[in-house]
């Protein structure tokens, strides 16, 4: 009884012990902002990453690839038949984009994944990453809306906004050719270096022209199409990372987004045919949309591209039966906790000299652990935090014990044992680390509850943006709590408290009644 | 009154008690072969110069200290050598500390000091059942000891004769056989103490209460029946049994 007494009159006459709580506290807390925040942008990103994939993804080792989809589709659901909801034929090869931004060329490799918008929609949320169907969002506000309504499936057309766009540019591009022809008829002939970044037409008709592509080959004049609006006959969604980069806006200080080419622009693509042995392909497309999956790996190396054109240009088509050929199978499931058994199923119909049948999860196994070792180093780290606060526990309860030694001598005297006087300083101990941990677990929710209400308040105070969504895409920060994280922090941050009032209490518990009763 | 009443029986020996202290590389030996008896109602005094071992004796009758060699008796049954947790009953039990600077909790007022003793003895269940009963008897002992207005009071808010009321209101709350008295009245003014005397003498008369008390002071020390005086680690009795 005098055990919770005494440890009670201690809590409230000893405002050390205050520091020693707080500190929990804010252990806590951080922990538990940090750890929601990290598991927001986790589960962000493997939405995105799954998003992009499929939830198991069949590929032919060979980028040949292996004839006539229908037939592979047939077969996939006939093993795994009741589990998949969708499947979608796809190409994947590598390539190269090139495009004129502000009179240069700019070439990038890529992966280049021919797609069927429509079937490539209902094995993941496509839509959610293009850029046309979503609003832009700007201080946490929508800055533009959809360009698109709710009800469209993903296709190959422009958006009403990117239609305009390339009537205007095309429009002025004809009157700047035009005003250099004139130019040139009065003037000795001369090459003069344009500004103007979209000029195909212009590159094709004199292939000396110095900032022509190396790798195409003239083929543009033929495809360039009759209609001068009209779109090329290839079609591609690009990772935003591709056409564009984040500056900083002198003036304002903010992040800001500068686009190279935008939909309704056309790039060139390069790639190689299939076949022994592969030859160099190219073809023109029109940029439909921009897609944005925050995943810098995939914003700044997929090309998605519609599935016949790539097929015609890499020549996948048999002559003799007129079937196409894929090079693998996005597959979505009914329910993704039977992925392992469709896998397994997949693999007996789909040989592994051929194919590798895997879940999106083994696909992208090594980045996903990456993130794991990250937040657990990161977890390790903060823990630290918490564990030094156990040493502030243990110094100020050294102080307490030895500050209370007369009293540990009369409580002795008085006929209590050192289990009792121990239990003090342990009930002590434990006292701080639930207060301590029970209001760091409110402080840390009800900061990430207001984690972004938190940010604009910072962003108006020292006016530089914290968190700005140009970069991460996220109209704001992500959060996810997760309970038992909450749980194993707080009861973690006890523990600590009680272990470091372990050593202190034992003191306590062997002091020798005399010798604490002598001193005055 | 002149009927002859039989002695009564020894209630706490000590043995041929030894109890050296190390200072640094020499030993001091403070209490060499001690022998010395109180029987049950008795009210001893022990006086001796400062530094003497009158304390190292009390603390060693009081299970606050084991002797180097030698034992300690109650009613003739060996003690000193029992395991932590005996003593540690008996000296919630049987004995009572009252100590020269009253060594009060400075967390816990009058009534929560008073009762500390039975918040040891009690888990907290059986004190949680006990509680009015307890601190009724605790209030009881608080008035007698003249404490009535100071109830909730902290100990820096009292005097020190008050403060020693306090404490021996504690030593008695567990209802002792023997009170142990280190310098009572060594902190106080003559009167103070003199007052603190009477009510140990009340005491020892009322609850026939075994006193065992240190004092430097021979005019405190002859309130008690009998006097014995330690020098150089040796007991001598100074003043057999009085008649009172
Ligand atoms: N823990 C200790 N270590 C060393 N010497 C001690 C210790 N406790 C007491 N002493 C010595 O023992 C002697 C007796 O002390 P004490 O019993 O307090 O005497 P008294 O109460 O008669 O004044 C003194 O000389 C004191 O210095
Ligand atoms: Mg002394």
């Amino acid at each position: 009884m005098y055990k919770m007494l005494l440890c009670q009159r201690y809590l409230r006459t000893r405002y050390i012990a205050l520091a020693s709580i707080i500190s929990v506290m804010l252990g806590v807390a951080t922990m538990i902002v940090v750890n929601s925040v990290m598991s927001g942008f986790g589960t962000q990103m493997r939405d995105r990453i799954h998003g992009l994939l499929a939830d198991v993804v069949i590929e032919s080792h060979s980028y040949d690839g292996v004839s006539d989809p229908d037939l592979q589709i047939r077969i996939a659901r006939e093993v795994a038949d009741g589990y998949i909801e969708a499947v979608t034929p796809t190409v994947e090869v590598y390539g190269m984009l090139n495009f004129n931004f502000a009179g240069q060329w700019i070439t990038k490799p890529v992966t280049l994944i021919g797609i069927e918008p429509e079937g490539k929609a209902k094995v993941g949320p496509l839509r959610s990453f293009l850029d046309s169907f979503n609003p832009v969002y700007e201080n946490g506000e929508i800055a533009r809306p959809a360009l698109r309504p709710d009800e469209e499936i993903p296709n190959w057309k422009l958006s009403p906004e990117a239609e305009e766009y390339r009537h205007e540019k095309i429009d002025r591009q004809k009157w700047y050719e035009s005003q250099l022809a004139a130019l040139e008829s009065e003037k000795t002939p001369k090459q003069t270096a344009s500004i103007e970044p979209q000029q195909e037409v212009q590159t094709a008709a004199l292939p000396e022209d110095p900032f022509a592509d190396p790798f195409f080959d003239g083929q543009a004049a033929e495809q360039a199409p009759a209609d001068p609006y009209e779109m090329m006959d290839g079609r591609v969604y690009v990772g935003a990372g591709l056409v564009s980069y984040p500056y900083r806006d002198p003036e304002t200080g903010l992040m800001k987004t500068m686009m190279m080419a935008r939909p309704g622009d056309d790039v060139k693509i390069s790639t190689v045919t299939a076949g022994r042995p592969p030859s160099h392909a190219a073809f023109q497309a029109t940029i439909v949309d921009v897609f944005k999956s925050g995943m810098t790996e995939y914003d700044s190396n997929l090309v998605f591209c519609n599935l016949e054109e790539l097929q015609n240009v890499r020549g996948m088509l048999s002559p003799a039966t007129g079937k196409r050929a894929i090079t693998s199978l996005h597959i979505k499931l009914k329910d993704y906790k039977d992925a392992e058994v469709v896998v397994e199923r997949l693999k007996s119909a789909f040989p592994p000299d051929q194919f590798v049948v895997k879940t999106w999860e083994q696909k992208q196994g090594p980045l996903l652990a990456a993130v794991e070792v990250e937040s657990a180093i990161l977890n390790v780290l903060l823990f630290l935090i918490i564990a030094v606060a156990g040493f502030g526990i243990l110094a100020i309860f050294y102080m307490i014990v030895v500050e209370k030694t007369r009293d540990i001598g009369i409580l002795k005297a008085l006929g209590a044992g050192s289990g009792g006087i121990m239990s003090i300083f342990l009930s002590y101990g434990l006292a701080l680390g639930v207060v301590g941990s029970g209001v760091g677990v409110l402080l840390g929710l009800t900061f990430v509850h207001y984690i972004n209400q938190i940010e604009d308040a910072i962003t108006f105070i020292t006016g530089r943006k914290v968190f700005d969504e140009t970069i991460y895409y996220f109209p704001e920060i992500p959060t996810s709590v997760q309970p038992s994280m909450v749980i194993s922090v707080a009861l973690g941050a006890m523990l600590i408290a009680v272990l470091a009032s372990v050593f202190p209490a034992r003191r306590a518990a062997r002091m020798h009644p005399v010798e604490s009763l002598r001193r005055e | 009154m002149n009927e002859i009443l039989p002695t009564p029986p020894v209630h706490l020996s000590a043995v041929a008690l030894d109890k050296s202290y190390r200072k640094g590389p020499e030993a001091v030996n403070v209490l060499r072969g001690v022998n010395l008896e109180v029987r049950k109602g008795e009210f001893l005094s022990i006086i001796g110069r400062s530094g003497s071992g009158k304390s190292t004796l009390l603390h060693l009758a009081g299970l606050l200290d084991t002797p180097d060699i030698g034992e300690i008796r109650l009613d003739g049954k060996r003690i000193d050598h029992l395991p932590a947790k005996t003593r540690d009953q008996l000296r919630n039990r049987v004995f009572g500390f009252v100590f020269q600077f009253y060594h009060l909790l400075p967390e816990l007022n009058v009534l929560e000091n008073v009762l500390a003793p039975l918040m040891i003895r009690y888990s907290m269940w059986e004190y949680w059942k006990k509680r009015s009963e307890l601190q009724d008897q605790a209030r009881e002992l608080i008035a007698q000891v003249g404490l009535e207005h100071r109830i909730k009071h902290k100990p820096s808010q009292m005097s020190g004769g008050e403060l020693q009321r306090a404490a021996i209101a504690r030593s008695l709350i567990s209802e002792p056989e023997i009170l142990l008295a280190d310098e009572p009245t060594g902190n106080l003014d003559v009167d103070t103490g003199k007052g603190i005397i009477e009510l140990l003498e009340r005491l020892n008369s009322e609850r026939q209460l075994t006193i065992m008390m240190v004092t430097h002071d021979e005019a405190i020390a002859r309130k008690g029946q009998r006097i014995v005086r330690l020098s150089k680690g040796q007991v001598e009795n100074i003043r057999d049994r009085v008649a009172s």
